[in-house]
């Protein structure tokens, strides 16, 4: 585990000795502790993890749905203290309304927040959504698109407040596994477009290799961080990278430390 | 034995005239019985006598007694409704509220209104008013829980979508938890339309002039036991076409919030 390092410009969102424990009694071990990373302006961190390691209560933590009960979040220099409106969320389930259109959907974050949105509003929704491969479909009902489109409205919801950081939880874990890697390959695309401070939290290794400049690993509850690996495959990666031996060491070294956390 | 159904549009058919045919057959297996036992008309009433004796009263005496049932049963529905929902929205806000409140919800479902109604007559005199009241107090509770489960089956993670935007309660509830509950809502008013049916024919019954719990109950006191079935099968009827007028309602304003054609 590496300390923080001091704060400068490079650490956009900082966690330090972060922990959350959802249980007061102290012979209950917290679900998250000591978790220190700086994540860069624009840096892709992915988050891997046994089940029930905490990951999407980090994520919480991040995005001030949640309060640390140790350490805290700062977000360029600035402690997080409650829910913000620089960062978009993507559920594991796109969690779209299902009385209003595509196009409605993308814009119920203005909606929702200010009450109103304006066509300069729809012209960007609709921009965002021929982005996301859904032109045609801005009028359609979430229930008449399939599960990787409904996921890709769920990301261009996201990014509609042009937030800072996007945080993912699983996003693509409902997904068939070549749905799967079709949209993880348009979310960087997406990305290389509109850079993005993303924490992206996965059960999938090769996943988080694919996607991520670095990947964060977790033990078992509690969640500490056993190790921070720097994806160094260049970008844009594609899908020859999975090919790459570079890529095959890296899946390696995780695998080895998330099934055997002791050896590593 | 297994009957087997024809194929295709055969068997469409089929299934949409088999409760048709049913109640038919139902029909002519009492009007036999009726002359085949000779059984005088104060004891049961063949169909056919029903029908005669339907047509011996005036449409407009009908109509009378079919609106002054029809009032109170929709005045008490529609007072349930501005009620109920309210209520079950402040509830789901407030755990104080809920927990005050709901000992007092199951005391008043669990008395028998029957009992209630002669006090209700006696404490508010035999006017519109004490009729709607105790159509009310039947119609309250089904409509409360059905509203009160819906809110809080809305998704945590668009709760969570809400928060993170920081966006003001009253949207929260009006946005997302209120759609979310429409199809729970919309199996709560079915009960409740017929509750309200009930409930206007019970206050009839404890006191009244006109309506048609009122006839059913003045015909069968004269032994015009025909006429009280033709009143019977006259109210029943409007008690359909109610119910089915909440399924249509549901179906021409909300109807993404129907399970889609075909997923039964």
């Amino acid at each position: 585990m590496t300390e923080p390092a001091p704060a400068t410009n490079r650490s956009f969102v900082r966690l330090s000795g972060v922990g959350h424990r959802y249980d007061p009694d102290p012979a209950v071990p917290p679900a998250v502790t000591g978790i220190n990373l700086d994540i860069r302006r624009h840096e892709f961190v992915a988050v891997v993890g046994p089940s029930g390691c905490g990951k999407s209560t980090l994520l919480r933590m991040v995005s001030g749905l949640l309060m640390p009960t140790e350490g805290e979040v700062s977000v360029f220099g600035k402690q997080v203290s409650g829910p913000r409106d620089d960062v978009g969320i993507v559920f594991q389930k796109p969690t779209l309304l299902p009385w209003l259109t595509v196009r409605k959907n993308v814009l119920f974050p203005l909606r929702h927040k200010y009450g109103r949105y304006s066509r300069a509003d729809e012209k960007r929704a609709d921009e965002l959504l021929a982005m996301a491969g859904l032109e045609g479909f801005a009028g359609k009902r979430p229930d008449e698109l399939s599960g990787g489109m409904q996921q890709r409205v769920g990301i261009v919801r996201a990014l509609l407040l042009n937030p800072d950081i996007l945080l993912m939880d699983e996003p693509f874990s409902a997904l068939d596994a070549m749905t799967r890697e079709q949209i993880g390959f348009d979310l960087l695309k997406i990305w290389e477009e509109n850079p993005k401070t993303v924490l992206f939290i996965t059960h999938s290794i090769a996943e988080a290799v694919l996607l991520a400049d670095r990947v964060l690993v977790m033990s078992k509850r509690p969640g500490t961080v056993l190790e921070v690996l720097d994806v160094d495959i260049p970008r844009p990666r594609t899908a020859h990278t999975i090919s790459e031996p570079r890529f095959g060491q890296l899946t390696e070294r995780l695998r080895k430390h998330i099934y055997a956390p002791d050896a590593a | 034995m297994r009957l087997t159904l024809p194929e295709g549009r055969a068997r469409a058919s089929l299934l949409m005239a088999a409760p048709w045919l049913f109640f038919l057959a139902l029909i002519l297996l009492w009007e036999l019985v009726c002359r085949a036992f000779a059984l005088p008309e104060y004891v049961l009433p063949a169909p056919s006598a029903i029908v005669e004796a339907f047509f011996k009263v005036e449409m407009s005496r009908w109509f009378t007694h079919l609106w002054a049932t029809l009032k109170v049963a929709l005045m008490g529905f529609a007072a349930s409704i501005l009620v109920a929902i309210p209520v079950a929205i402040a509830m789901m806000r407030s755990e104080l509220l809920s927990r005050t409140l709901y000992p007092l919800l199951v005391v008043i479902q669990s008395t028998p209104v029957v009992a209630v109604a002669p006090l209700i007559i006696v404490l508010m005199g035999s006017d519109d008013p004490s009729r709607v009241l105790i159509t009310c107090l039947l119609t309250f509770f089904p409509l409360v829980v059905s509203t009160a489960t819906g809110i809080n089956e809305t998704p945590e993670e668009l709760v969570e979508l809400s928060r993170s935007l920081d966006a003001p309660l009253r949207r929260e509830t009006w946005q997302i938890r209120i759609p979310y509950a429409i199809p729970h809502i919309f199996s709560g008013l079915r009960v409740a339309i017929t509750l309200a049916i009930i409930g206007a024919v019970v206050a009839e019954f404890v006191a009244a002039e006109e309506g048609l719990g009122y006839f059913i109950q003045f015909s069968t006191s004269f032994f015009r036991i025909p006429q009280a079935f033709a009143g019977l099968f006259f109210l029943a009827v409007v008690s359909l076409l109610l119910f089915k007028s909440v399924q249509w309602s549901q179906q021409l304003f909300f109807p993404w919030s129907l399970p889609r054609k075909g997923s039964h």
